[in-house]
């Protein structure tokens, strides 16, 4: 079971069962959501941006363990991040899962280097960022939390 | 686990699995380092010999289009094709070869119902009544139909087995409603609907019915008659044919009543630049050049399946369908979604605590082909809670063997994910 390790890695796992900053952000002004029909998986990101500065983030959703794994890790690695490191941060995990890109600077993100050997399961790895990508992209709104 | 739980193996006489198995070249190959274990037959099936040959027998010996030249070839390729038709009918049980269209699957049938019959008869206040089993195939093309011409679209509910509410079905009835669509089998929950006691209903309002049967071909001995039904559909993927085509029955004076759907060559008696009348049924409904290899090869893979039977088949794939169910069992954490008590070999389940994507994958691992999804039914998703479901389906090639691959790679799911 060597191979299914190497996706299936301890963090990856973990964070599947404990996801980090699961839930409604209080003062959010940023938010959008990420819906993969093919699948179902969906994912709303939530981010309170002040200053050009992540100063809190928070998901929501349903997936499997590399969506759920990947959104968990994710808001670990943007908080306190400015928005252009969070977009530079970005660059290099796509990079990281679709060209073979360095793990340099990206922490514990190169857990997710394994997803690289199953194409289909990029689209997961990735979706929690294209949210949160979307909601940077926004100007500020308040975000209503129905 | 070492533990041989292998039902015994009951197969009907003259039913050789290892040579319906050597039909499928693609059975041979191996996925990730293991031996496939296909159990996604819901979805699509695979192809035996026979049906490979009817396409190079017709592209090497005698391929031409068809109803459109006096030589010889065309001749070859349209007495094939019709041949295929006749094929059809006798699967089916219809009456007459003209009931048998041809068309690109499924859901073109019914999309060619909803739009013809449907454009032509359908009005405000009518209604059109589904089940909530349906796939989109059989819901969307009635929901669409329905807000074009202002009727409305009415769905029989389910019971936590997965059947439908007969008495829920009966009450939903009434002189408004004018079509009655029904899936023979469930693809995500694999219910078989009692498609006559329904039929019956129906006509008693003067509904008419139309029946999805693309998973009902390749399980069922299917007679249009003895279910009563007016309109019947199916897909050649799906029963061991090709991709691409598909078949419309619909009774005779329903369909001669019918106006054309698309136009174009093929379907015409006469044009002017003034006015054009149209051929009669099936060609009235197969505008253009149809998928004429694709015919001919549903026919070899129909009589491929009629040669094994499908009472012989049915009785297997129940076999199966038995030991799966038993088996699953001994899976912590899993629960079945669908049990009615009337099946299909179609087995759909969550996992606590796995995805079904991840579990998908994990199996994958192991060479076994399920589908994780929420199998173009996401009503019936909603229905039993879950946003996905793995499910495994079994046909007429699987084997005992394949159930316990598919048991084992469940508990190494199991297994790694905790």
């Amino acid at each position: 079971m060597s191979d299914l390790r190497d996706l299936y890695q301890e963090v990856i796992l973990d964070h599947n069962r404990a996801p980090r900053n699961f839930g409604q952000l209080p003062n959010a002004n940023r938010e959008s959501e990420g819906h993969n029909p093919l699948c179902g998986d969906r994912v709303r990101v939530s981010l309170h941006v002040e200053d050009d500065r992540i100063e809190g983030i928070a998901f929501q959703g349903s997936g499997c363990a590399i969506s759920t794994a990947s959104a968990s890790l994710m808001t670990e690695a943007l908080k306190g991040r400015t928005v252009e490191e969070a977009r530079h941060l970005f660059r290099g995990f796509h990079d990281l899962l679709t060209t073979g890109g360095s793990e340099d600077g990206l922490g514990k993100l190169a857990v997710f280097a394994g997803v690289r050997e199953y194409p289909i399961r990029i689209k997961c790895a990735t979706l929690a960022w294209h949210a949160a990508q979307a909601a940077l992209d926004q100007q500020d709104h308040p975000v209503s939390t129905e | 686990m070492t533990l041989s739980l292998t039902a015994p193996q009951v197969l009907a006489p003259g039913y050789d699995l290892d040579r319906v198995r050597d039909d499928f070249p693609i059975l041979s190959r191996k996925i990730n380092g293991k031996p496939l274990v296909y159990l996604d037959n819901a979805a699509s099936t695979q192809k035996p010999r026979a049906v490979l040959d009817a396409f190079a027998d017709c592209y090497n010996g005698y391929y031409s289009n068809v109803h459109r030249g006096v030589h010889t070839l065309s001749q070859l390729s349209t007495e094939a094709c019709e041949q295929a038709r006749e094929t059809v009918r006798r699967t089916l049980g219809a009456e007459r070869p003209d009931e048998i269209v041809f068309v690109r699957g499924t859901t073109e049938a019914i999309n060619l119902v909803a739009c013809s019959w449907g454009g032509e008869t359908l009005g405000p206040h009518d209604e059109i009544l589904i089940t909530g089993l349906e796939h989109h195939s059989n819901l969307v093309p009635w929901q669409a139909l329905c807000e074009r011409q202002g009727a409305r679209l009415r769905v029989a509910p389910l019971d936590d087995r997965g059947e439908v509410i007969l008495e829920e079905f009966e009450r939903l009835l009434s002189e408004r409603t004018r079509m009655v669509a029904v899936a023979h089998v469930s693809n995500s929950l694999g219910t078989i609907n009692p498609v006559r006691e329904m039929a019956d209903m129906a006509h008693r309002y003067g509904a008419l019915v139309l029946v999805d049967g693309a998973q009902g071909v390749p399980h069922l001995q299917v007679d249009v008659r003895a279910l009563g039904c007016d309109f019947y559909t199916f897909s050649g993927h799906k029963v061991y044919g090709p991709s691409g085509i598909g078949v419309l029955y619909g009774r005779a004076e329903l369909l001669e009543a019918m106006p054309p759907w698309q136009t174009g060559g093929g379907m015409v008696h006469g044009v002017t630049f003034e006015k054009t009348t149209f051929a009669p049924p099936p060609h009235r409904f197969e505008a253009g050049t149809p998928f004429i290899e694709g015919a001919i090869a549903l026919g070899a893979a129909l009589d491929y399946v009629n040669r094994i039977g499908l009472p012989a088949i049915a009785a297997w794939e129940s076999e199966l369908l038995a030991h799966a169910t038993e088996r699953l069992q001994e899976v912590r954490g899993l629960r079945l979604v669908g049990t009615a008590r009337h099946k299909a070999a179609v087995v759909s389940f969550a996992m606590e605590g796995i995805h079904p994507h991840d579990v998908g994958t994990i199996l994958d691992q192991e060479g076994v082909a399920v589908r994780a999804g929420h199998h173009c039914a996401q009503p019936v998703m909603t229905r039993y809670g879950v946003p996905a479901t793995t499910r495994a389906s079994f046909g007429l090639y699987n084997r005992m063997e394949e159930v316990d691959a598919l048991i084992s790679a469940l508990h190494r799911a199991r297994e790694l994910f905790g």
